[in-house]
């Protein structure tokens, strides 16, 4: 077994084109899955009427499938109901699916997660329901929830590699080509496995700075 | 086109009951040694063992920097070249997915071991029990209500992600269900099923974990 390290630095042009795929379909999922989840959570806060219960029923469904099952079903089946979509769209579709229902639960959660005590205060003040809204509930839920917010985005982001199975070049899928067009399995890992910890081990570790650091911003510690 | 369709399905049932069994058979051995490993992660986590911590982080932090199916590519593509060995994709599976979950596990049983007041291992310890009896009758027990509701949620995550397997040549319920739809072009009723399965299976876990959350969670 001889590694080629010449072969290896001829792919980084597409590597890091790869790396590029990954990052943009990344970013625009967890921006497309924060206006969903903004929008149910706001559905799911207010108990908008049948529409609350329309949003729960989506988030269970989302969240208790595997993402491969959801992003099968838009790339194969929906071509026979009528609807072709490009692997990139089926990637950015499937992951807002998927990633709108989790964000949805972390914003619910984070304004069920501001005290009981800070509305009575806020509302014996003689603050409006806007005012409390603005003023008191989410700056609190905001904070509350930020760990897990950005917990999800990494999530997403990683998540993105599932979609290599509908062949949006990202960095697996980028990979998995090089394998089977040259055979330099050796080198090829290799540079996934370090483009893997190049990119996500800095944000998994910000992520648990963040955590640590909010939670002594909280009320009481 | 309704009747011609549930008619498939039964005609159907046998192929992904078949692909179904696997797919369970993987995240049920995928849950047993990510639970195995899991509570010896976080025993040997909450020993106060410096270079053992330094080691466990580093296991860590590679099975949440590294995605699943990266992993799987990994072990699937790497173990013939590296170590010559030659495992069929299934236990590559169940392998990525025990050391996955037991890093998760792990993480989960750590977290509820630190959490016991520190009073019940210094009067374990005081009593005169060993490493096995403190934490069999001492901290485990009591960890364990704490640590039930993640731990089932990680399950229903093991179970999503072992349809991922599919990508590595396991012959599992999707893969079923491709063969299949390639068969009969049913794509939309057989993606259908697929949904249902995994709803019907990981939708109870969901729901059991977030009721003992809540019975316990002033436990």
């Amino acid at each position: 077994m001889s590694f080629d390290t010449a072969f290896m630095l001829s792919t980084l042009p597409a590597f890091f084109k790869a790396v590029g795929v990954t990052l943009q379909v990344g970013v625009i999922a967890i921006v497309t899955s924060l206006l969903v989840a903004l929008l149910n959570a706001t559905i799911l806060v207010l108990r908008t009427p049948y529409l609350w219960r329309l949003v729960k029923g989506y988030v269970e469904l989302a969240r208790n499938t595997p993402l491969l099952i959801q992003l099968f079903f838009v790339y194969f089946a929906l071509p026979s109901l009528g609807l072709k979509v490009s692997g990139f769209a089926a990637a950015i579709i499937t992951l807002t699916f998927m990633g709108g229902a989790y964000l949805t639960e972390v914003l619910r959660a984070g304004v069920e997660a501001v005290p009981r005590a800070q509305l009575e205060s806020g509302r014996s003040i003689g603050l409006s329901e806007g005012q409390l809204l603005r003023h008191v509930i989410l700056p609190q839920a905001g904070i509350l929830s930020l760990p897990a917010l950005f917990a999800n985005f990494v999530f997403l982001l990683k998540e993105t590699t599932v979609v290599s199975a509908v062949a949006v070049p990202e960095i697996l899928y980028t990979t998995k080509n090089y394998i089977a067009l040259y055979y330099k399995t050796y080198e090829m890992l290799a540079v996934l496995t370090l483009l893997c910890v190049l990119i996500f081990l800095p944000l998994s570790l910000l992520l648990r700075y963040l955590e640590r650091r909010l939670q002594h911003g909280q009320f009481g510690h | 086109m309704a009747s011609s369709g549930i008619e498939l399905l039964l005609v159907s049932l046998p192929q992904l009951a078949t692909g179904a069994g696997q797919t369970l058979a993987i995240s049920a051995l995928g849950i047993l040694f990510a639970t195995l490993g899991g509570v010896l992660y976080g025993v040997l986590a909450t020993l106060g063992s410096r270079w053992l911590n330094i080691l466990l982080q580093v296991y860590l932090e590679l099975f949440r920097a590294i995605p699943v199916l990266v992993w799987l590519y990994l072990v699937f593509f790497g173990l013939p070249i590296f170590f010559g060995l030659s495992i069929p994709s299934f236990w590559c599976a169940v392998l990525v997915l025990g050391l996955w979950g037991a890093s998760e596990v792990g993480e989960v049983v750590r977290g509820a071991l630190q959490s016991l007041p520190r009073g019940q291992r210094e009067a374990g310890l005081s009593i005169g029990l060993g490493g096995w009896q403190l934490y069999g009758y001492v901290l485990l027990p009591q960890a364990l209500k704490r640590m039930t509701p993640p731990t089932i949620n990680i399950y229903t995550r093991i179970i999503k992600t072992s349809s991922l397997a599919v990508l590595i040549g396991v012959v599992e319920v999707i893969k079923a269900g491709q063969q299949i739809i390639e068969r009969t072009y049913e794509s939309v009723l057989i993606y259908g099923a697929l949904f249902l399965f995994f709803f019907l299976v990981c939708y109870p876990l969901s729901a059991a974990s977030r009721v003992l959350e809540r019975r316990w969670a002033h436990a």
